[in-house]
């Protein structure tokens, strides 16, 4: 099983089940997906369906117990291991004792950049995520979408070519959220990076991927994978064309259908 | 903002210090009343009531003597007496105070180690914190004379000994603190040192040691306070011919209550001042660790 060269992630019959106290729960199970190098990929599902956990498998931060993945046609934790990915969270985890330039310097004092490399770094990343003028600034001192595109930039700081996205503005208001999901699409066509992105927001799915990615719970599964017909260049006001909606529609469609499976 | 902070901190705090000295006059004046009863009948004395109290707070060696008293003796032997006379409290605060720092530095490290042993190793983190806490509920009085006696029979004596029982009740808080501390950082913010493949080391400097940082601090208050116990506490068995604590037990003996009172005023405001300077430096750490202002 050969993985073509342009496959970022490809995941085969990938299960995991989590032996807990009331018995096995099958977070994942029979999930095949293939990621391709420049998509950005969309997880949409309600809360239980996995959608998180296979983002975190990815990430080698959990352990699949069936089936196979691959990452940059490494294991999961070789891919990790040679930190090919950068990982934003649901909260910005930002580190209060740092400023930003200097949380945006984290990963790269750690994978020993050097000190001019960091500098000439953390001004892209900083300037990528629109917050030059800031890094000497505490995260405390920013609000929460700011904090949120601080932690995007800690995440670009190296040279992972996939980004990992676990619901990065669940948390902030539909308005930031509006502005920095258009930012985050200009981001991703500047980087060429390759974007895998959890959200329970069918606009924000739609607007933002290549592919949708529907799953559903109990167990955790993919019971849809969209291909989008928009072109490259979105602007905001696509999200009122025929085309946009239809795509939501065919989200909601997949959705509904994965719950009507299970009550 | 000045006469805010005036009115709300200051204000309180005097007001309970007065209503603390009223209180200290009556109760001196009831507890000295009998013995002045006593003697004026002896003398065949008598005074009116107002000469009576008068009389109740001035004894030379009163059961409770009254604020003045104390005041006045404190100040005399603060201000009035060179340094280097045994009679001077700042001679007697610097012994106490020279073997309290030593003492908490110690217990600080160790606490620190001890933390950094019990995080890092499950096997320390079973075996050793039972006998930690268990160190806590041996009353320190019955240990003090022991620890004076045992290293003095090998020669160690003088500083180390009284240092060593500050140490003994200083590393408890901090060990406790820095647990707690070491295993603050939440679940994300490991996990993002796992997505970066940071080596224990990197984590346990760039995460785990800032993150504990104001642990450290709240442990250490607590700490320098007990140091000062622990000095005081191993002054009083040695024959320790200086040092607070032996300025206690020596008025004590003679009965010298107003000297014991000033002794325990130099205590109090030795403790008060340790206090206040770890809580400054705690300060200044935050600030300059990005600390957001109160």
């Amino acid at each position: 099983m050969n993985n073509a060269p342009s496959s970022v992630v490809s995941a085969k019959k990938l299960g995991l089940t989590f032996e807990t106290s009331d018995g096995p729960v099958h977070a994942l199970s029979n999930v095949d997906l293939t990621v391709n190098k420049g998509d950005f990929v969309s997880f949409i599902g309600p809360s239980g369906c996995g959608k998180t956990t296979f983002l975190r498998v990815i990430a080698d931060l959990e352990k699949a117990t069936a089936g196979e993945i691959t990452v940059n046609g490494m294991t999961p934790e070789e891919a990790r291991k040679s930190r090919s990915y950068g990982y934003v969270f649901q909260a910005p985890a930002l580190y209060p004792w740092r400023t930003i330039e200097k949380n945006i310097a984290l990963p790269l004092e750690i994978m020993g950049y050097s000190a001019a490399d960091r500098k000439a770094r953390i001004e892209r990343t900083l300037d990528l995520v629109n917050l030059a003028g800031f890094g000497k600034k505490y995260p405390w001192q920013l609000s929460g979408g700011m904090q949120q595109r601080a932690s995007i930039a800690r995440a670009l700081a190296f040279d992972a070519d996939l980004l990992l996205m676990d619901e990065p503005f669940g948390a902030l208001d539909e308005i930031v959220r509006d502005h920095l999901n258009e930012q985050l699409l200009k981001l991703w066509a500047r980087t060429q990076k390759t974007i895998c992105f959890v959200t329970h927001s069918i606009p924000e799915a739609v607007y933002l991927s290549t592919r949708i990615v529907v799953m559903s719970p109990r167990p955790g599964r993919v019971t849809d994978v969209i291909e989008s017909t928009l072109p490259k260049e979105r602007p905001l006001e696509i999200r009122e064309t025929p085309e946009f909606l239809e795509i939501a529609h065919r989200v909601r469609e997949g959705l509904r259908a994965g719950h009507s499976y299970e009550e | 903002m000045k006469p805010d902070s005036f009115r709300n901190r200051i204000v309180p705090v005097l007001t309970i210090l007065v209503a603390i000295v009223a209180v200290w006059y009556v109760a001196a004046y009831f507890m000295n009343a009998p013995f002045q009863r006593d003697l004026d009948r002896r003398a065949n004395v008598t005074s009116t009531t107002v000469e009576f109290i008068g009389k109740t707070m001035v004894q030379p060696k009163p059961i409770l003597p009254a604020p003045h008293q104390v005041v006045g003796n404190v100040f005399e032997n603060t201000f009035l007496r060179s340094v280097t006379s045994n009679r001077s409290l700042v001679y007697h605060a610097w012994v106490t105070l020279s073997s309290t720092v030593l003492g908490f530095t110690m217990g600080t490290l160790t606490g620190i180690l001890i933390a950094v042993g019990i995080v890092h190793l499950k096997a320390l983190d079973r075996s050793l914190m039972p006998w930690i806490i268990a160190s806590q509920t041996v009353p320190i009085l019955a240990v003090a004379p022991m620890v004076i006696v045992v290293l003095g029979a090998i020669n160690i004596t003088g500083l180390i000994p009284k240092a060593l029982i500050s140490t003994y009740l200083s590393f408890f808080p901090v060990a406790v603190g820095m647990v707690k501390g070491l295993r603050s950082p939440e679940i994300i913010q490991l996990d993002l040192m796992r997505t970066y493949y940071a080596s224990g080391a990197q984590t346990f400097w760039k995460l785990r040691v800032p993150a504990s940082i104001p642990f450290l601090f709240t442990s250490m208050k607590v700490a320098i306070a007990a140091s000062l116990v622990g000095a005081i506490v191993g002054e009083l068995p040695t024959g320790a011919v200086a040092g607070i604590g032996s300025k206690l037990l020596a008025a004590a003996y003679y009965s010298q209550t107003i000297d014991i009172w000033a002794a325990l005023i130099a205590g109090s405001v030795l403790a008060a001042l340790l206090v206040t300077i770890v809580g400054i430096i705690a300060k200044i750490v935050d600030r300059s660790m990005g600390g957001r202002p109160a």
